[in-house]
Order: C-alpha cells, then structure tokens, then sequence
C-alpha cells in the first residue's frame, strides 16, 4: 500500500512541475527547440533545477544501498552503449520535435481533456506496445538460432 | 540566434524544475526506481514488467495534476499547434524510440544525468540534437510548416 501511495505522490508532484514549469506546453517545448528562430530557454532551467534536486537523492540512496524502507533499489544495470541506446534516442528526438510532446506532459494534458493529446497519447502507446511486439518477435528469433 | 526575452520564465521553469526533481527523488527514496515516464508507463504494455499497481498510481497521480493546478492556480497555459496526422507520427515516433532508447527526458533526462549514467548521457545529447534538427526542419526548411 506504502508503495502505490509514493508512487501516486511523485506522480502527483512530478505533473504539477511540468505543468508550473512550462513543459506541459508544447508551444514552449517548441519555443526552446528552436534555436534558429526566437529561441525560448527557459526548459533549460527545468532541467537544471530538477538535476539539482535529483542528483542529492541519488547520490544519499545509492551509497544507502536500499530505499528508505529497507526494500532493495531497482535501478538499471545495462552499461553498454548500443545501436539500440543511439538509434530509439534518435526517433524520441524526432517525434519530441515534431508535436513538442515527451511522454510526462502528454499524459499530463490528457488530464486535462484536451483532445489532441488524447490522440497523441494513444498514438504514443500504440508506438510502444508495436516497440513490445518487435522485441519478444526479436527474442524468439535469438532463442530459435 | 535570438532570445524570446518575452517568453522566457525563468523563475516558473527553475520552481517547476526543482518539483520534478522532487517527485523523482520521493519516487526513489520510497519505491528505488528511475521516475522514467516512458518507462513507467511502457511497463504496463509489457506482461512481464514487475507489477502493475505502482505504475498505475504514478500514472494517476500524473492525471490529477492538472486538477489541483487547476483548483490552485488556473487554468494552465497549454498549446498544441500540430494536427492529427503529425500528432499520430510524433505519438507513434515517441513511444517506439523512447522504448528501443530505454527512456525520455525524465528517465535519461533527469534521473541518468542525476546518477551519473553513462549511457543517459550519450541518449540526452543525441535526443536533444534530434529534437533542435527536426525543429529546424519543420520550421524553416519545410514550406509546409503548421501541417
């Protein structure tokens, strides 16, 4: 119960700084990918701020070893740099660029109603249930060889 | 280049920042995981992701943000210029490639640059690059810009 009450939390406070922060609009988002028009950039400082207060809590629990409550941490192990690593970035990036959309603010926008990040975001789940179903199709492939 | 001293909040960003930066520390100091969104969410596509529940409260929580902003603040300020077609290329891009890529803007964003990961900090340079060029692309370039 503990758990699913800390996660609703982050997610809470998580959505409320995108949305205080700007990063819920994609008109700013565009605003700051823009470098060759009038260029926005205040998410810059998104970013910076949210780093500054993250990398306090990740530099307390990795030396702790374990979360608050004594339960073992679930952090990513993978270290190599891959063509996967390289190539998803390079599509997120596209598609970030294209509708000024990440995934966070989209769901955000979608508590709001708002019909074209509705459509947006079930284009994006849509996007990674396909990424789910190449991936086990890829698995069977490596295990059949 | 130009800075959009107009547009430019830095106060909002930086206040908003420091939350995000908050939730992804309360994510970690009580559940020990990456507050990544693609990742939280992407969990629930995948049958063997380890438990459904925590990723649905995150995904609530990140629902009803906009309700108590709204009966705390306003009404937000939320634009969205691009029409159904690129809305469904972008959402289909963004959920395959932060998928493949392990991760967005929080994940590899906030959380990998925070603790120092390797591979987080190759994903950011080459997400945001990619993002700055079809920016580019679709804005100056593209005579078909607004689509």
């Amino acid at each position: 119960m503990g758990a699913l009450i800390s996660s609703f939390i982050a997610g809470l406070i998580f959505g409320v700084g995108l949305l205080v922060s700007g990063m819920a609009n994609p008109a700013k988002v565009l605003g700051f990918l823009d470098l060759a028009g009038a260029w926005d950039p205040s998410l810059a400082l998104v970013m910076g701020g949210a780093i500054c207060v993250a990398s306090v809590a990740f530099a307390f629990i990795i030396r702790r070893g374990r979360t608050l409550s004594g339960a073992p941490l679930q952090l990513p192990t993978a270290t190599q740099i891959d063509r996967r690593l390289v190539v998803g970035s390079l599509m997120f990036g596209v598609g970030w660029g294209l509708a000024g959309f990440c995934p966070g603010p989209a769901i955000v926008a979608v508590g709001l109603m708002q019909t074209k990040a509705v459509i947006f975001t079930l284009a994006m789940l849509a996007g990674m249930a396909i990424f789910e179903w190449l991936d086990a199709r890829r698995a069977a492939a490596i295990r059949g060889r | 280049m130009t800075i959009d001293w107009v547009s430019f909040t830095p106060w909002a960003a930086l206040s908003g920042g420091l939350l995000i930066g908050s939730a992804a520390a309360v994510f970690l100091l009580f559940n020990g995981r990456i507050a990544g969104i693609s990742g939280v969410i992407g969990g629930l596509l995948k049958p063997s992701a380890g438990g459904i529940g925590w990723r649905i409260a995150f995904a609530a929580g990140l629902l009803a943000a906009p309700l108590l902003y709204r009966a705390s603040v306003g009404m937000p300020d939320i634009r969205i210029d691009a029409g159904t077609p690129l809305l469904i290329a972008a959402g289909l891009i963004v959920g395959i490639g932060t998928r493949y890529g392990s991760g967005c803007t929080s994940g590899h964003g906030v959380c990998g640059l925070s603790r120092l990961s390797t591979r987080s900090m190759v994903a950011v340079p080459v997400f945001m690059m990619a993002g700055f060029a079809t920016v580019y692309v679709v804005r100056h370039l593209l005579p078909l810009s607004g689509a």
